[in-house]
């Protein structure tokens, strides 16, 4: 990525969705999408370990300290609930942080300041003080990080009351998504799927990497536009099935039913909280069958959510259990990766006993 | 509510970001650095109450002198056997590393942290320790496993994540854990290891044992808040730990500054809390024994902690994963002032007249072959790069003592899944 790439010209921010694309990688999406914010907004700010001069462990603010200066982007000491507990004071004085934490994994000496303080203080406050921080992380495995680069912590997120959960899946919903967050007044904690910052991921880790730049997603509007928060995909329509899924397991699932040729209608839910049920419920209500789709663990994490909640509203309409597909319940390992990861066999199976019954 | 006094005439604020001196290209200069004369720091009683040592954390506990002679009163008198011992394990360190960071590169494994330069706060620390002392390492203390004779086999079996290693895969290379050598489960998150090495000293004392523990971590770690709540823990029931900080000038690419290092320095720290606080020549291995030894003889006779600083320098990236001349100037390692470690303590011997380059090129080359044959060894036991090593059934084994009917059903589908593709 060279500088050019980085900083577009002040008119480019305004210019909007009708303006030029170019092909972007989905770390160049997350990056652009904090380079046209921060040159609309002079509020916004970026904070977090090594993401100053150095652009950030995977260079997703790169360029940024350049162009706006060390008081809007700078380095923070290793401290995590720090970086969270002073991104909330300075949205008290009018700020819009937007903090990376490094890892999801490291993001949990952070969570009294964002379960017990970003997250109500609107509430407890009546709306006197608010917390528009949007929290950037990225997070799932598939890159041989073990136990403390690999977690998928989502679920322990949305189960707080008071913060959203947004998810992108491609470079195209990265930045529209990241805008959205960021312009959102609540606090929201922003998953970026790692193993798919360079590529899409079809589940099967012995293939070479396809890069964003042959998917139509990767193409990016080099301006400013949003993808409202609370509004899932449907990546493709289908009729015997509905696969419910979000951030890497989005391109696993759509790989999956390709060479199969199945014809399942994939949802890529973009946000969990605000959940679009609307279009999940419309969706099982016509196929009649559900397959949940997540990286996390399986006990108490989102596909449970999901699953109760399709009941609720489809109760009627299935034909057979919801079955989830989730990582397994141990912590992620690292030379069993593969193996933890719900890759396209498990999927498939999945599938196959949703179908049967 | 208005203010009396209006705000009219106030001066506008300023948002001071640290930055550090030299960044890519510059060229270095170290000539301002206050380096104080090797010897010069007194030597206090092990009692001493913290409030008297109190400018020990604003100096340089040296012992080497330019010359490699070993002055003042923290010179620990070793044999000279005992110090070609030690130099002899910190040679192994930096031959293992080397290795290890090839086969990184050769594709045979996912990660490695190399620690050169810092051989010696984590060698001859261990020195200074009993076997039976509990260390609380962070992740670039390969040196404790060494100074203890770790076999090399068993560490790299590790971070291959091979069929002999005891950890079956589960952790990244270099996470090592070993009860046996008094060597705490490494983890990937920061400064975690803190408390807990107070808590184990705390056990230790409540239970009349007479082993010590010893934790570390690095500079920028100590931002933490585990590292402040180990501090307070230590203070307050005055537990037998040492707690060194590796100040080796980089968190990544975050200078020291970014963790307090432009307003004190990290031996300060124990100020604040009452506890005894020494600033260490970390490239001196004599020094960093000699503080090691005083704060295990505190802590063994009930004075409490000691918060060491050991002043040193990351000569390498952070990790495989890093490029550090993209962040910081490459000269820096070449001038740093306080010199190379096994340098350094290679002159003393010279200088004692029990060593010479002949003896020390031996040295290296011994030190490098019982690396490779070690490789070797690890190696008929597999490298990641080799595909799955352990039993998929592992994976869901000491989650809980007993597994869960949830894991029994989530192996047993596992299986059946990959049995039914046939996988």
């Amino acid at each position: 990525m060279s500088d050019a790439d980085i900083i577009a010209p002040p008119a480019a921010a305004d210019a909007g969705a009708s303006a030029p694309a170019r092909s972007m990688n989905m770390i160049q999406a997350v990056n652009s999408a904090m380079d046209v914010m921060m040159g609309r907004d002079p509020s916004i700010v970026v904070l977090g370990e090594d993401v100053g001069y150095f652009g950030g462990v995977f260079k997703a603010t790169e360029g940024l300290q350049r162009k706006y200066g060390k008081t809007r982007v700078f380095d923070t000491p290793i401290t995590e609930c720090g970086i969270i507990g002073v991104a909330v004071g300075m949205a008290a004085y009018g700020l819009r942080p937007v903090p990376e934490i490094q890892f999801a994994d490291y993001i949990y000496p952070a969570l009294d300041q964002l379960v017990s303080e970003a997250a109500r203080l609107r509430y407890r406050s009546a709306g006197e003080y608010v917390a528009p921080i949007t929290v950037r992380t990225p997070f799932g495995g598939g890159i041989f990080g073990g136990q403390t680069h690999s977690q998928s912590p989502e679920g322990i997120f949305t189960h707080v009351a008071g913060l959203k959960t947004v998810i992108p899946s491609t470079p195209h919903d990265a930045k529209g998504l990241l805008i959205a967050a960021i312009e959102d007044n609540d606090p929201v904690i922003f998953f970026e799927p790692k193993r798919i910052y360079n590529g899409p991921f079809d589940g099967h880790y012995d293939r070479p990497v396809t890069p964003w730049s042959r998917h139509e997603a990767s193409a990016v509007p080099e301006g400013y536009y949003r993808i409202p928060l609370g509004k899932a995909r449907i990546v493709r329509e289908g009729g015997d099935l509905t696969i419910l899924a979000y951030g890497t397991m989005v391109h696993v699932a759509a790989a999956l039913i390709a060479e199969k040729g199945i014809d399942a209608e994939l949802i890529d839910l973009r946000t969990l909280v605000p959940l679009d049920m609307e279009t999940i419920a419309a969706s099982v209500r016509k196929t009649g069958r559900c397959v949940v789709v997540h990286e996390a663990t399986r006990t108490s994490g989102f596909g449970a959510e999901l699953s109760a909640l399709v009941q609720e509203h489809c109760f009627h309409s299935l034909e057979a259990p919801v079955e989830r597909v989730t990582g397994w319940d141990t912590p992620y390992p690292h030379s069993l990766e593969w193996a933890y990861f719900p890759g396209p066999v498990r999927l498939g199976e999945a599938i196959r006993r949703v179908m049967e019954d | 509510m208005t203010s009396e006094t209006g705000r009219r005439n106030l001066r506008p604020l300023s948002l001071h970001v640290p930055e550090p001196k030299f960044r890519p290209g510059d060229s270095v200069d170290f000539s301002d650095f206050d380096i104080p004369a090797a010897g010069s720091v007194a030597r206090p009683e092990i009692g001493v109450a913290p409030a008297e040592i109190r400018d020990h954390v604003y100096t340089l506990i040296r012992v080497l002198d330019g010359e490699g002679r070993a002055v003042g009163p923290w010179d620990p008198k070793l044999a000279p056997e005992r110090l070609i011992a030690m130099l002899r394990h910190m040679a192994l360190v930096r031959a293992y590393d080397d290795r290890m960071y090839r086969a990184q590169r050769q594709g045979k494994t996912s990660f490695y942290m190399k620690c050169t330069g810092e051989e010696a706060t984590s060698v001859a620390a261990t020195y200074a320790l009993d076997h039976e002392d509990m260390c609380f390492p962070s992740y670039r203390q390969q040196g404790i496993l060494i100074a203890r004779d770790w076999p090399l086999v068993d560490m790299m079996c590790q971070v291959y994540s091979n069929e002999g290693d005891r950890l079956k895969g589960r952790q990244m290379p270099i996470m090592y854990s070993t009860r046996e050598g008094a060597f705490f489960s490494i983890s990937g998150n920061l400064a975690t290891q803190y408390p807990q090495a107070v808590g184990f000293a705390m056990a230790s004392a409540a239970k009349g044992d007479t082993r010590i523990a010893a934790a570390w971590c690095g500079e920028g770690s100590t931002a933490e808040g585990d590292f402040h709540s180990a501090m307070t823990f230590a203070s307050v029931y005055r537990a037998p730990v040492i707690l060194n900080v590796i100040n080796n000038q980089w968190a990544i690419s975050s200078f020291s500054g970014f963790a307090g290092a432009e307003a004190t320095t990290f031996a300060a720290r124990a100020v604040g809390y009452g506890i005894a606080g020494l600033r260490v020549d970390g490239n001196d291995a004599l020094a960093v024994y000699a503080a090691t030894e005083w704060a295990a003889e505190r802590a063994r006779n009930n004075y409490g902690p000691t918060l060491i600083e050991h002043f040193t320098y990351r000569s390498e990236g952070h990790s495989t994963s890093d490029d550090p001349t993209k962040y910081r100037s490459a000269e820096e390692n070449v001038k740093w002032p306080l010199g190379d470690p096994v340098a350094r303590l290679k002159q003393h011997l010279i200088v004692l007249g029990v060593w010479d380059e002949e003896r020390h090129a031996a040295m290296d080359r011994e030190v490098a072959e019982e690396v490779r044959v070690a490789q070797r060894e690890a190696e008929k036991l597999g490298v990641l790069a080799d595909g799955l090593k352990q039993p998929f059934e592992t994976m869901f084994e000491d989650v809980f003592e007993e597994m869960p009917w949830h894991l029994k059903e989530q192996r047993d589908q596992m299986l059946a899944e990959r049995k039914a593709a046939g996988i």
